[in-house]
């Protein structure tokens, strides 16, 4: 896209110079995210206040120019990319934690804080953000509040809209708005529901005031080795059924965790089927109760070794191994594509058993690795990007699997968000009617539809406009 | 009724059929709301007839109004206009559970007991101990936002529905979320409807995760001679490793309401003696867990109760919880009919700002000498009952004074109240919405989007939306 100067030119009266970046090597990094999508914005923008943030949306308004917000890029749908070019709003400079109330377990954040390093600063007091995707370490809470953010702990403690309780936010008009706050149950309708999770589509947000969560007094990690993917998913179907709840569940088949091995060495046996790392936390008195319940439930559906984690190092170690599991398949191949099916959990065997089968049919190796526990799915297609032929058949293999978890009552994403990735796949669970409806909703707060344009909503392009790029190695997360 | 009206009706029977609409005045007074009576009710047995019916009412400008087992019409203000009932009743059943995902799907009028039953044939539940709860629907419970003791572990119904489907103010069948426990495709307009009172569709529909039914629970009441002592009892609790059920503070005068034939026509299995008593503030708590893990709750809850200065303690066993679980859960209603005049204000803070709160408020009514009784939520929820003797001018003037006051009081705390309940011919001179808010204009927004019409039940919510 064409750069306009003399827009640049008003961003960095507003901002400064070293507020915005518009030369070509620099928008070069911020082009792309942690999925497989490509967009290059106009120019990047670093704000440092709500105040900021009101002068980019009034510039972009007043030169017709789309604006995206962006925390630290670790996205896995494309979210923060400027699909149609435009000023990237980066938050990484609103970074301030602006107040942590212990008591009454509060704190109010700037967009731009990193998710992990709220935690960090709540451990003392035995509290944390619990929310914690696999990119907690870089990833920033505008981030998660903008895709309303899972991770493996979610299975208990619940996604990030769970966690906030208000915000300030400045819609694409200009109007800065304070919704919800500290104390609970705001009169009126739940405006931070509806904006939570609004993929950055209805207002870029400036101030999050979040519930901090006590730390377990206790927790075990289990490791679980089976011989066979299904004996592995049926442990999850029935650690469900019977009505135990762990603080995660995750599962790893025999591809991904060698994979894994080989990069972390987390200690997960090399000749496994799959191996479920689950953990259990809660009163001291419950946690051994529950440890032997689950560990009981991966017997009987013959695990053939369950290993507790006697430290805290053990512990971190089983963690890193499924943490860092996207980096470790970033190793095996230049390329690959991370679904974010969901299905009841109930239909966890017979799902998996359909995508090992629609993978071999098309060629392609299928790794899993996911949140077993929540039924959301992280299928792994590994191909070559430089063959066009190959790419398109693993866009049709992917979808297949879509399809699948659609057919069985599922969701086209769980956590990673629609972005501009999944937005062709919409029309699979909403009608035509649906669709208007809620792209009327965006219209009401997005007006003139300069604020993060081609996301959620499919835009009638076909998915042979998606572009590829290579996925960096190192630092790939997802998850 | 105008002469558009006459043909609309014959339109609602042509929808719903003869059988399943009215328009006869005797029945029809069930339905009114707030001293508006509707022209007609309509009882629809599925969500296009509900769709059907709202397209009807949009062309013609007719207010519509969806209800259930009208427990809680006395909410809110009074409909600007209100031309025909939609009774949602007929759309009662359980669409889809499936325990082993624990996951289900049930239409808006379905009894909550009924529900509840289901899911107890699979020893799961929800956490919806609300008010009313022996008639009220699924829909009305979520569409009026009424809170449970607990929501202390399990949080609130926004925290447990998966998706919804609902009918928009143009007919237009629309649906957020989905079944599954996790999901974030598209927007979750489904939060939008959750405490609406029906102003923005009328849900037909609604998907909730469903929790594992305790294997044994136990409950702990500690008595104080102040409130400060209970309150710090509930900041220590918070604090420790423990996770309880409930917690709830009740101030002295509920020992009278909660030992009244009111409280056991709400709810008759008796209430253990000197468990409360007027001389006393409780603070209650109900736990769940294997044995050790109860043990642990008694012991250290006793440990702090004694620290915080404590004048006693009762440990409940499972058998003997429900009679004062049940009036927990009951304390609205019961309340209501504890006085002619029962004006209840319901006060959200930080937890920390609980007990400077009820200590204010118990001074304003004192002062003016209004009876009054305070339940406080451990999340920072105080319901603050008003319980004038008589329902007359002076009664009013002085709980006018005393709303005043608190909702002032609040805000200097950093919280915001509503008045729930009150008699209805007080609403228009008390802040029933409590004061106004900044983001009133984003709802206003939300509104003309949904409803562009202005027919789904007008004027009932916050600033006449």
């Amino acid at each position: 896209m064409q750069i306009n100067r003399e827009l640049v030119r008003a961003l960095e009266r507003l901002l400064g110079r070293d507020g915005v970046l518009s030369s070509r090597e620099d928008l070069l990094l911020y082009e792309y995210d942690g999925s497989v999508e490509v967009a290059r914005p106009q120019c990047v923008a670093f704000p440092r206040s709500t105040e900021d943030v009101i002068g980019i949306v009034r510039l972009a308004n007043q030169y017709k120019t789309p604006m995206v917000g962006r925390g630290a890029g670790t996205g896995l749908s494309g979210g923060a990319l400027a699909r149609e070019g435009g000023v990237l709003t980066v938050f990484s400079r609103m970074n301030r934690i602006l107040s942590i109330d212990i008591q009454n377990r509060r704190a109010v954040v700037q967009p731009g804080v990193v998710n992990l390093e709220l935690s960090r600063a709540v451990a003392d007091a035995r509290l944390h953000f619990a929310p914690d995707p696999s990119s907690q370490k870089a990833c920033t809470i505008g981030g998660n509040v903008s895709e309303n953010a899972g991770g493996p702990h979610t299975l208990a403690y619940g996604v990030t809209t769970n966690h906030v309780l208000g915000m300030k936010v400045v819609l694409p008009t200009g109007e800065v708005v304070s919704m919800g706050g500290a104390a609970v149950d705001t009169p009126g309708y739940d405006l931070t529901g509806l904006f939570v999770g609004s993929e950055g589509t209805l207002a870029l947000v400036t101030e999050i005031t979040v519930k901090l969560t006590p730390l377990p007094e206790s927790v075990k990690t289990l490791l679980a080795v089976f011989d066979s993917v299904d004996d592995a998913t049926e442990t999850v179907v029935d650690i469900t059924a019977r009505g135990i709840t762990p603080a995660a569940c995750e599962m790893l088949d025999g591809w991904t965790l060698r994979a894994v091995e080989a990069y972390v060495h987390a200690g997960f046996p090399l000749d496994s089927a799959a191996v479920l790392l689950l953990e259990v936390d809660g009163l001291r008195e419950s946690v051994e109760t529950q440890a032997k319940d689950v560990a009981e439930v991966c017997s009987l559906h013959h695990a053939r070794e369950v290993r507790v984690a006697r430290d805290a190092a053990e512990r971190d170690l089983l963690w890193k191994g499924r943490k860092n599991a996207f980096g470790a398949v970033g190793r095996l191949s230049p390329t690959y594509y991370v679904q974010d099916g969901v299905i009841p959990r109930t239909k966890l065997p017979a799902t998996l058993r359909r995508i090992d089968e629609i993978g071999k049919r098309n060629g392609f190796e299928i790794g899993n690795i996911f949140h077993a526990g929540d039924g959301n799915l992280h299928p792994i297609i590994l191909f070559d990007a430089r063959d066009p032929a190959q790419f398109k058949r693993a866009v049709s293999t992917a979808d297949e699997i879509i399809q699948h978890c659609i057919s069985v009552g599922g969701s086209i994403t769980g956590e990673h968000g629609v972005g501009m990735e999944k937005d062709r796949l919409m029309p699979l669970l909403f009608s035509e009617a649906e669709l208007g409806f809620m792209r009327r909703v965006r219209d009401a707060f997005n007006p003139a539809g300069l604020l993060n344009p081609g996301k959620i909503f499919p835009s009638g392009k076909g998915c042979g406009e998606t572009r590829i790029r290579p996925l960096a190695v190192e630092g790939s997360v997802a998850g | 009724m105008s002469a558009t009206a006459k043909i609309a009706w014959a339109r609602v029977a042509d929808i719903v059929g003869e059988q399943n609409s009215s328009f006869d005045p005797g029945e029809l007074a069930a339905y009114e709301i707030i001293g508006v009576t509707p022209g007609g009710v309509a009882r629809p047995g599925s969500a296009e007839e509900v769709a059907e019916l709202v397209r009807m009412a949009a062309a013609d400008r007719l207010g519509v109004i969806p209800c259930g087992a009208r427990t809680k019409l006395e909410m809110g203000m009074a409909p600007e206009r209100y031309d025909l009932a939609i009774d949602m009743t007929r759309l009662d059943r359980v669409a889809a559970y499936d325990p082993g995902d624990l996951t289900l799907g049930v239409e808006a009028g379905c009894g909550l007991v009924k529900l509840q039953s289901v899911l107890a044939d699979h020893r799961q539940f929800l956490p919806l101990a609300v008010p009313w709860l022996r008639r009220t629907t699924v829909g009305g419970t979520i569409a009026t936002g009424v809170d449970t003791p607990l929501r202390q572990l399990f949080g609130m119904a926004r925290d447990y529905i998966l998706g919804m489907e609902f009918v928009t103010g143009e007919g237009v069948a629309a649906k957020s979320g989905g079944r599954v426990v996790k999901n974030v495709t598209g927007y979750d307009l489904h939060k939008l409807m959750i405490g609406a009172f029906g102003t923005l569709g009328i849900m037909t529909k609604i998907n909730f995760r469903t929790f594992p039914l305790p294997l044994e629970s136990r409950a702990f009441v500690a008595r104080f001679d102040e409130s400060k002592g209970a309150f710090e009892l509930r900041d220590r609790v918070a604090e420790s490793a423990l996770a309880p059920l409930t917690m709830e503070i009740f101030s002295p005068q509920v020992s009278g309401l909660f030992n009244s034939d009111v409280a056991a026509r709400m709810e008759p299995k008796p209430l253990e003696p000197g468990l409360l008593s007027p001389k006393h503030w409780a603070f209650t708590s109900g736990f769940a867990g294997n044995e050790a893990a109860l043990s642990r709750y008694e012991r250290d809850m006793t440990g702090m109760a004694e620290r915080c200065g404590a004048a006693g303690v009762t440990l409940l066993a499972q058998e003997q919880i429900a009679g004062a679980f049940g009036r927990k859960r009951e304390f609205i209603p019961i309340a209501l009919e504890s006085s002619p005049a029962t004006t209840i204000l319901k006060v959200s803070v930080l937890p920390r700002k609980m007990n400077e709160m009820v200590t204010r408020a118990g001074r304003f009514a004192n002062e003016v000498g209004v009876r009054w009784a305070a339940m406080a939520r451990g999340v920072g929820v105080i319901y603050f009952a008003l319980l004038p003797e008589a329902q007359d001018e002076n009664a009013r003037s002085r709980t006018a004074t005393i709303a005043e006051q608190m909702m002032a009081a609040v805000a200097r705390l950093g919280g915001h109240a509503t008045i729930p309940w009150c008699p209805r011919e007080w609403k228009r001179s008390l802040p029933i919405w409590g004061r106004p808010r900044e983001d009133f204009p984003q709802m206003a927004k939300l509104k003309t989007l949904f409803d562009p019409n202005r027919i789904l039940a007008p004027g009932r919510f916050v600033g006449g939306l």
